[in-house]
């Protein structure tokens, strides 16, 4: 079971991340037991954590940068929308197919990218969520423009169907559980080396054999196929879209979730989509300076404490070492 | 047979001519020192045949294979492994993650192998006892899950041979290894690197520390402004009038 040492390792070298953990797992089941609005926001969380566990594989783990990973789960959110509400397909195969044109969008942009260094692929990966937006919002004859499409159906398989509430938070959380332990297992396998080492340095990674280019493509595929599966699981889970679900805002959410949480780790991600998850739902009057709390608070994460909720202690433990 | 052939390699960046018209053999074996003062072209050199730029003019024929303008990670596949003169090591990972990535060349596995880790296990068991047999090797075992970027300068120079040993290279370059190390750590570093001689990869390195030159090498070529300006047995470089003339005149210059 290596993805529950990971969890371990970590947690046993950040006790206040141990704290954490608990206290997410006691609000999950306290709201699964209560019930009410408070589902619907750990819906969305769940939803994120795949998301952000996905982005923080591309740059995290392999040090690049991505703002368009909004592009890929639109993508399949829509594909899942328009051919199950519009054309009545079931969820699966609409969800399935959204994913599938997601990832091969993702190969289109990420194959001649990939193989410059440097600002190229963000500015790129910025361009396709930006165009992806305005698809959305434009082609109004199959997405409905800004109205979005509503009716979307419930995920499930014939006559059996996910449509309570809590049975749709187990449903989500089950998915992100399965993305985080597979995240795990990526980072402490061969391929997960490789991608870490050229976070680490390019020309020695290439020295050492590892075909960069090649692996950078690899990272940026399997994160856009988590971005795919959480478009399409927020249409179902919701049953409706437009396009602000997928705007600039998701970006700036995901972005500050990964540096809250602390990029990198496996759990980091994970801690980030829930805590920011829930937080700012909880005090809604505030949701109209949502984006900009979220700024503040990426700036005062990268220049305070770089490494997140998940190195909370190791930071404690290097101001000790300082002061000494 | 020589493992590597250099054959009239030439460099030149804009007006400049870096490398001028290198031509050179190393044979299968032993350790060759490319020295030079600072400036003559060396890491230049280097970076050509690693294949980290390619080389204006020229050929670089390793094991019998023309190599020239190969990228880098293709010609460490053939077995030319070379290390940098400031180390680049994964600074976030632990030590003994560092050396397992070296053994990214001779393990396989990708999404399915990392999705399966119960079917991965014998691999990486594997990887796990050849990473900490080389950490032993170099004297880094005792560090193993410290962090890179806490060790000490000396210990990553010992890391990154560590790390490139795990690619098993049959010819291994090694830029200024002896860079910033201290009398006691460098007399530890000849050692092993006669060791990895000892065990059958050819090592080429560029070097300043004269003294440690001529203590472990067993040929010496020399570069001055790019042109290879001697070649031979350490003894007889050191009588070579052009290279007292070039570099040790300037050096004992510089000691004195």
């Amino acid at each position: 079971m290596t993805w529950l040492t990971t969890i371990w390792a970590e947690a046993r070298r950040a006790p206040v991340l141990a704290l954490l953990w608990a206290a997410a797992a006691a609000l999950v089941i306290y709201v699964f037991v209560s019930g009410g609005y408070l589902i619907a926001v750990l819906h969305f969380a769940a939803i994120y954590v795949v998301f952000v566990t996905g982005l923080n594989i591309f740059m995290g783990f392999a040090g690049q940068v991505s703002f368009g990973h909004n592009a890929f789960a639109a993508i399949s959110g829509y594909a899942s929308a328009v051919l199950t509400a519009t054309h009545g397909w079931e969820p699966l195969p609409a969800a399935a197919l959204g994913i599938l044109g997601a990832l091969l969008c993702a190969l289109i942009v990420g194959y001649p990218t990939l193989r410059l260094r440097g600002h190229y692929l963000a500015m790129a990966t910025l361009a396709i969520g930006l165009i992806v937006y305005e698809v959305a919002v434009q082609w109004q004859s199959v997405t409905q423009g800004y109205m979005g499409i509503s009716g979307i159906p419930p995920l499930g398989i014939g006559r059996f169907t996910v449509t309570s509430d809590r049975a749709i938070l187990i449903f989500l959380i089950i998915i992100a559980a399965l993305g985080v332990v597979a995240a795990a297992g990526i980072r402490h396998s061969r391929l997960g080396r490789a991608f870490v080492a050229i976070a680490g340095s390019e020309d020695a990674a290439r020295a050492l054999g590892i075909d960069v280019a090649r692996y950078k493509l690899a990272a940026f595929l399997i994160s856009a196929f988590y971005a795919a599966i959480a478009g399409s699981l927020f249409v179902h889970a919701v049953g409706f879209v437009s396009p602000e679900v997928y705007g600039l805002h998701m970006v700036v959410l995901a972005f500050t979730m990964l540096y809250v949480g602390g990029i990198g780790t496996v759990a980091g991600a994970t801690l980030g989509a829930l805590v920011i998850g829930i937080l700012p739902e909880t005090v809604r009057r505030f949701s109209e300076y949502q984006d900009l709390a979220y700024g503040a608070l990426l700036i005062l994460i990268l220049i305070y404490a770089p490494g997140g909720l998940a190195s909370l202690s190791s930071l404690s433990t290097r101001k000790k070492k300082e002061d000494a | 047979m020589s493992l590597l052939k250099l054959e009239k390699v030439t460099q030149r960046f804009g007006g400049l001519v870096a490398v001028d018209n290198v031509s050179l053999e190393i044979k299968q074996g032993g350790i060759t020192a490319i020295i030079g003062p600072n400036g003559a072209g060396k890491t230049t050199l280097f970076n050509a045949i690693s294949g980290f730029r390619v080389p204006t003019e020229g050929r670089v024929i390793f094991d019998g294979d023309d190599i020239t303008g190969l990228a880098p990670e293709r010609a460490a596949r053939r077995g030319l492994v070379r290390t940098f003169q400031l180390a680049q090591l994964f600074e976030t990972l632990s030590v003994l993650e560092n050396v397992k990535v070296g053994r990214h060349l001779h393990t396989s596995g990708g999404l399915i192998s990392a999705l399966t880790p119960w079917r991965a296990r014998a691999i990486e068991a594997g990887v796990d006892r050849i990473a900490h047999g080389l950490l032993t090797r170099v004297g880094l075992a005792f560090q193993a899950e410290t962090p890179a970027s806490a060790l000490p300068y000396g210990q990553k120079r010992l890391l990154e041979i560590a790390r490139a040993l795990a690619a098993e290279p049959k010819l291994l370059l090694l830029d200024e290894p002896a860079a910033g190390l201290n009398r006691n750590e460098t007399s530890r570093l000849a050692d092993l690197i006669r060791a990895i001689a000892a065990q059958g990869v050819t090592v080429l390195l560029i070097e300043h520390d004269m003294s440690f030159v001529m203590n472990i090498a067993d040929r010496v070529a020399v570069l001055d402004f790019g042109k290879l300006i001697a070649e031979g047995t350490p003894a007889e470089v050191q009588k070579n009038k052009d290279v007292i003339a070039a570099y040790l005149g300037t050096m004992e210059a510089a000691h004195a």
